[in-house]
């Protein structure tokens, strides 16, 4: 359960003061599938990074699954993200030296699980995905489609209860594209709350509610 | 209320969060410091130039102080000389009248027998006097002294026999030569029992010296030894050239040393007008000299090292540059700050500690080579330069690794994530 009350988020951009989210309240519940939507600079993926314990508010709170996360230090902020939250980035951000194993791999690494645990469930991870066969291959050796479904198989790795994903699809051709969008749904039927940030009307009209973000405000 | 309720549930959560295992600290940061070949490449080179001198610099000036302590040494430690004459002055007015330090004798030297802690004495008288055999001629050093001098110099003979004990003021024209006076006068001749000629006197070859060797800049090879009141009549004189005195062990040098003062004092009126050296206090100055130097040029190799930080710190803010997208992702998967700059500063230490290994395998392919070239000077590898450079690569790793990690662990998630 997500609940975001009064954020307000301003950068400074040279010497202009940019109002990047304006009295943002929402509420999201376990479980639920929800798009934002709007023009770019809308503040969408400020939004986004508020949820994602990427940034921090000027003010408001934000409560997450119970806990009043907008009140924590840096160092437990970086536990809610290992353990509930997953990102899905546009650009995949796969570490390009590391393995697709080894990058599924990572939150298990940074959590301190032990290698022979790690092999089961990044091998089982891998292969739910399907991705059995492409386990030691270095992402650049990876199609879009095959890149993005490694880079959703670590953010699930840990279990996580939210799932929020940054123009998914915006990389990929239409059919891969699709191919993503179904398995981020199928998650979110599983139970996973899945909230995707998207300009393409198509995607968003998949999702079960949308959010329409114009200058920083909720429509 | 809800927020406190919340609170304590997330304390429960911690006990999942646990530290990241030290093998995959290890493990990614080496693969992320090897990444980046060239440049990474170029810093390791500086980092073992700057280790591999200052081991090389170390053991160098190690080595030298070994050999030269090892040289007074084999004097033995216990030895004590005293010379005629004052080497320091006192405060005291200087004399009106030229004052010229009375001589020591052959009385002298044998009066230092009664303090309890002298062994041995040996009065020397030096001098260089021709020798000749059957119209042979060489110009030599001869030393006039006791029997005892063969025990206080450590001296060894391959033929014959030393000087006789006794009376040191019996002048018996007995001598003892060097080997390679030997070769000069006598050829492939048997020397013992034949007679020589020193200046215009005749003494009869008793034995030979061995080992050739140069201790404390005397050439042992060509010298004659003959005894002391034979060589106080040879050069005419009644002044030692200096006495050489053995502690009975070398507790007790300074009580020696007061005793022979004090006993010299006594026979010469009241003045103290000899100085008396000891092999301890030679030797401490000599390790003093020597360390001071070899620290001193182990300095100059240390700016080196600096300039290797120096590099590993530029490697490492490039590296954190590049990895921009890195850290935000690694962040944005649960890792924090402090996790962050542990991986950086386990990279750039793993760096400085490759390039340290190396330099110590240059280093001792160094040492190897110079001992080869110059088997004569005995260098090796100063025990403890591999812990220092070892030491130094770790402190050099973290210390300019401290800036670029802070830089990782201070990247703001989401702006380090927005660009590819």
């Amino acid at each position: 359960m997500i609940h975001l009350q009064h954020i307000e988020r301003m950068f400074m951009v040279g010497e202009e003061e940019v109002h990047a989210l304006r009295d943002v309240s929402m509420r999201a519940e376990a479980g639920e599938y929800i798009a934002i939507m709007g023009p770019s600079g809308s503040g969408k993926s400020s939004l986004l990074n508020i949820l994602g314990l990427l940034d921090r508010p000027d003010s408001g709170s934000y409560e997450l699954d119970g806990t009043l996360v907008s009140g924590l230090d840096e160092k437990q902020q970086a536990a809610i993200r290992m353990h509930k939250i997953g990102f899905v980035f546009q650009f995949f951000h796969l570490v390009p030296r590391l393995s697709a194993f080894e990058n599924v791999a990572l939150p298990l690494i940074l959590s301190g699980v032990k290698p022979d645990e790690r092999q089961t469930r990044v091998t089982a991870a891998l292969a739910s995905f399907g991705l059995g066969n492409r386990a030691r291959h270095r992402p650049d050796q990876l199609s879009g489609g095959q890149r993005q479904r490694v880079a959703i198989a670590r953010a699930t790795i840990m279990q996580p209860s939210v799932i929020l994903a940054d123009e998914p699809t915006g990389n990929l051709d239409r059919s891969s594209g699709i191919e993503v969008a179904e398995i981020l749904e199928e998650l979110n039927r599983q139970g996973m709350t899945l909230i995707m940030v998207t300009h393409d009307p198509e995607m968003g009209k998949r999702s079960r509610r949308q959010i329409l973000m114009v200058d920083g405000r909720i429509q | 209320m809800r927020s406190l309720n919340g609170h304590l549930r997330l304390k429960s959560d911690f006990t999942l969060f646990k530290k990241m295992q030290l093998r995959d600290i290890l493990t990614f940061s080496l693969r992320a410091a090897t990444a980046n070949r060239g440049r990474v490449l170029l810093m390791l080179l500086a980092m073992a130039i700057g280790v591999g001198s200052v081991v090389v610099f170390i053991s160098l000036g190690d080595s030298a102080r070994r050999y030269v302590i090892n040289q007074f040494s084999s004097l033995g430690t216990d030895l004590l000389i005293v010379l005629p004459g004052r080497s320091e002055t006192t405060g005291g007015p200087p004399p009106l009248l030229g004052e010229t330090p009375r001589d020591l004798t052959l009385d002298d030297a044998m009066a230092l027998y009664r303090a309890r802690t002298v062994g041995r004495i040996a009065p020397i008288i030096a001098g260089s006097a021709p020798i000749s055999v059957q119209g042979l001629e060489r110009e030599m050093l001869v030393l006039g002294s006791t029997a005892e001098l063969f025990e206080i110099r450590h001296l060894a003979l391959s033929q014959g026999s030393f000087l006789p004990p006794g009376d040191p003021s019996r002048a018996e024209s007995v001598c003892v030569i060097g080997l390679k006076g030997k070769k000069e006068l006598f050829g492939s001749q048997p020397a013992i029992g034949k007679w020589l000629r020193i200046g215009d006197r005749r003494f009869r070859v008793i034995g030979i010296l061995s080992s050739p060797g140069v201790s404390l800049g005397e050439d042992l090879g060509e010298i004659v030894i003959i005894p002391v009141a034979a060589a106080q009549s040879l050069f005419n004189t009644s002044s030692l050239f200096r006495i050489l005195v053995e502690a009975k062990n070398t507790a007790v040098i300074e009580a020696t040393r007061q005793s022979i003062l004090e006993t010299i004092r006594l026979r010469h009126e009241g003045e103290d007008d000899i100085t008396v050296i000891t092999q301890d206090a030679v030797l401490t100055t000599f390790n003093r000299i020597f360390k001071a130097l070899t620290l001193s040029v182990t300095g100059i190799a240390a700016i080196s090292l600096v300039v290797a930080g120096i590099m590993i710190m530029n490697v490492m803010l490039v590296a954190v540059s590049n990895r921009r997208a890195e850290i935000g992702l690694l962040k944005a998967v649960g890792a924090s700050r402090g996790q962050i700059l542990g991986l950086f500063l386990a990279e750039s230490t793993i760096l400085s500690s490759i390039g340290a290994v190396i330099g110590l395998i240059l280093a001792l392919a160094g040492i190897r080579l110079a001992g080869i070239l110059f088997p004569q000077f005995p260098l090796q590898l100063a025990p403890w330069s591999p812990a220092i450079a070892i030491a130094v690569a770790l402190i050099s790793g973290i210390a300019f690794g401290v800036l670029p990690a802070h830089r990782a662990a201070n990247l703001e998630p989401a702006l380090a994530l927005a660009r590819r």
